[in-house]
């Protein structure tokens, strides 16, 4: 496995003694060039366990291993040579650029940090790293605000990429670009995983993006996963009723199919991350809930083998729940 | 019956760059009950064009030249005194963000309650009891505790089923909504869309809903206008549209979207691209604006503008060579 989060928790203080659950328990795997997509509404806590992952933030607790190194408890000096081996896209990658370098400067900044090129060598691998993400060699002089959206996604990709690290941690990369230019850049990203072979924590609100490229899919709920399985599993036979309202709310682009849907429509709102319900944290929403479900935290099984986890107390060896069937 | 006809409408924007192109001679119409998505990619003028109908845009900048004639009454050279009767009354709009048009230090009833004083010029209590009844219309429970609420005491999804309320307060002829759904999680996200539907099977609203997500599109509207660049490019009955688009810039939004993905030659799977980038908003060629990008384009595109010519039931494209049925 290159990445390993076991039982990982992250609160944050609020005041007056409040925490917010940012994330609470949650256990994930990459197998080495393995794309996971994590969904999950707002909240949820992706981009928390994202950062947890590179140490951006600080865990409350849990562990984090990296290439089979527990990197939890390093210190920063520490941490710095294993820089070179995860890196961070963000969402917005103008905020992330620093709009007083140029694109070179940009692409270069990672090179130079790790002291793991000079010169000539530098520039070399600079208009390499360009052509492989689709950028014309002129671009290198440019400055961030001269680049569109989809043009400064790809420096971000560059410069993520050019120590060719073993994890890339991908927060919603593609979600502030429209339909035309996120197909480049998801083919980009496809491609480039592909050949170099990097593993992936792909974090979307986007469930038709993650179907496109990850191989495996994990939801959260709260600040907890509540499934993990294959990505064709998923979206074949959803098992947590969560994870069935999600994928039915998301409207397909095909009327005759999108108004033939059943849908599940959730009660109640989502709870706030301050106090988040005793149980199993779905229950206020759970068109299928039971008494058991308020009292008793389900634990992440896996009922019918095949890596495909859920956490519920409805699923068991002989039944899955259909929360579409609910009414 | 055409409640709304919007005929060549066409906004520029005084810039410091120069003259920015936003509108370039749209028209479309709105039946009364009807719901019309206005859709396309980021800067094709999708807002600007909703927000010219209540003439919500910076008035020393805009240049609109054009009829919208609501009701056959022409509201384009219409003084700003009566436009703000207008606005409220016969056409209201929903923002993306609800906190734009929420005021945070005054209660969700005051706030439904002051447009309801305001233009119907209704007493307190007759509007705090209409204010329920509103919040209950679009899906908010408990309405009389609600009603005392401030909105940072509401989630999102309640906070959109607020402004939606305050929109339809006055029971406008016309509804616009610019991307209401945009900011809201997926869940969140079709109870809002239901309520919209609502409004118009029980009071006959026409909506027109301003989004960039085809899933929305397919899900709510009955009829669609595709823009790019400004222009509207492609309209048509939703079922028709999505079944047989002939604006080769339609059927590569659609192509293009993630649901969408075909394996390649080399059995990957990969999203089909819409090459090179969006025409300056600065020049305002005669040409079909989406000519260096479409696998289509012959000389004549390049010299003269396609005009919006029939090309099925209620389908209108512009373009010179259409696709031909069964292109998707
Ligand atoms: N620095 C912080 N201090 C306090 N609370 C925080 C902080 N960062 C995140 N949170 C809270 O933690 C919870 C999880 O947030 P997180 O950003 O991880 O969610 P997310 O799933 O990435 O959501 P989104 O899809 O909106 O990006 C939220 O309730 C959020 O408000
Ligand atoms: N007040 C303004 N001054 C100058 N240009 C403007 C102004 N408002 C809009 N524009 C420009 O007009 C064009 C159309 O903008 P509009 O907001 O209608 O796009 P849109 O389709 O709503 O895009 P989005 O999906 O990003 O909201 C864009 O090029 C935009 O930059
Ligand atoms: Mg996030
Ligand atoms: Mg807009």
């Amino acid at each position: 496995m290159i990445l390993r989060v076991d039982n990982l928790v992250k609160h944050y203080g609020a005041g007056r003694g409040a925490v917010v659950h940012a994330a609470d328990g949650v256990s994930l795997e990459i197998a080495q060039g393995e794309v996971l997509g994590l969904v999950g509404e707002s909240g949820s806590g992706k981009s928390t366990v994202g950062k947890c992952v590179l140490r951006l933030t600080e865990p409350t607790s849990g562990t984090i291993e990296l290439d089979g190194r527990d990197i939890t408890h390093l210190s920063r000096r520490a941490l710095r040579p294993l820089r070179r081996d995860v890196h961070m896209v963000f969402q917005d990658p103008y905020s992330s650029l620093n709009p007083r370098f140029t694109i070179e400067q940009i692409v270069a900044e990672p090179l130079r940090r790790h002291g793991v090129a000079k010169g000539g060598e530098v520039s070399r691998r600079v208009t390499a790293m360009m052509e492989r993400v689709g950028l014309p060699r002129q671009m290198l002089a440019r400055f961030p605000h001269e680049l569109s959206g989809g043009q400064r996604q790809r420096v971000g990709l560059a410069r993520a990429l050019i120590l060719e690290p073993k994890l890339v941690v991908a927060d919603e990369p593609v979600s502030a670009l429209d339909v035309s230019v996120q197909a480049s850049v998801l083919n980009l990203i496809t491609d480039l995983q592909r050949d170099m072979g990097f593993s992936c924590l792909f974090i979307t609100h986007d469930l038709s993006v993650v179907r496109f490229l990850a191989d495996r899919i994990a939801v959260m709920y709260l600040g907890e996963i509540v499934e993990t399985g294959p990505t064709d599993q998923i979206f074949a036979e959803p098992r947590h009723p969560y994870t069935q309202a999600l994928l039915s709310a998301a409207p397909v682009p095909d009327p005759v199919e999108q108004r033939q849907r059943r849908r599940v429509v959730l009660g109640g709102e989502i709870p706030s991350p301050l106090d988040p319900p005793p149980g199993c944290r779905f229950h206020t929403r759970c068109p299928l809930a039971q008494d058991v479900c308020r009292t008793a935290v389900p634990a992440l099984r896996d009922p019918y083998g095949g890596r495909h986890t859920v956490a519920c107390h409805l699923v068991t060896d002989e039944k899955i729940p259909d929360a579409t069937a609910a009414h | 019956m055409t409640l709304l006809e919007i005929k060549d409408l066409t906004v520029g924007f005084d810039t410091e760059d120069g003259l920015v192109h936003a509108v370039r001679g749209v028209s479309l119409d709105l039946a009364e009950g009807e719901i019309l998505a206005l859709c396309g990619e980021s800067g094709c003028g999708k807002s600007v064009t909703g927000m010219s109908i209540p003439r919500l845009l910076p008035p020393d900048s805009t240049r609109l030249s054009g009829s919208i004639r609501l009701d056959g009454r022409e509201l384009t050279g219409l003084p700003e005194a009566e436009l703000r009767r207008v606005r409220g009354k016969d056409v209201s709009v929903v923002f993306q963000e609800p906190m734009t048009s929420l005021n945070p230090s005054f209660t969700v009833g005051y706030q439904i309650g002051e447009v309801l004083r305001r233009h119907e010029k209704l007493s307190w209590k007759a509007a705090r009891a209409r204010a329920v009844d509103l919040l209950r219309l679009v899906g908010i429970p408990a309405p009389e505790r609600r009603i005392n609420e401030y909105p940072h005491q509401l989630s999102g999804g309640m906070r959109q089923r607020v402004v939606i309320a305050i929109a339809v307060a006055c029971s406008p002829r016309v509804l616009i909504a610019d991307e209401p759904t945009t900011a809201l999680d997926v869940t969140i996200q079709a109870g809002v869309l239901d309520v919209f539907r609502d409004l118009r099977d029980r009071l006959g609203t026409a909506i027109i809903l301003i989004t960039h997500d085809l899933g929305v599109v397919a899900d709510i509207a009955d009829r669609a206008v595709v823009m790019y660049a400004g222009r509207a490019v492609e309209q048509a009955p939703v079922g028709e549209l999505f079944a047989r688009p002939r604006h080769p810039y339609t059927l590569g939004l659609m192509k293009a979207l993630p649901t969408a993905a075909a394996a390649g030659a080399d059995g990957r799977l990969r999203l089909a691209e819409i090459p090179g980038m969006l025409p300056s908003s600065l020049s305002d060629p005669a040409a079909c604006l989406f000519h260096d990008r479409c696998p289509r384009a012959k000389d004549d595109c390049v010299t003269a503008v396609p005009e919006l010519a029939a090309s099925g039931p209620g389908h209108l494209a512009a373009c010179f060579y259409p696709l031909e049925d069964g292109s998707r």
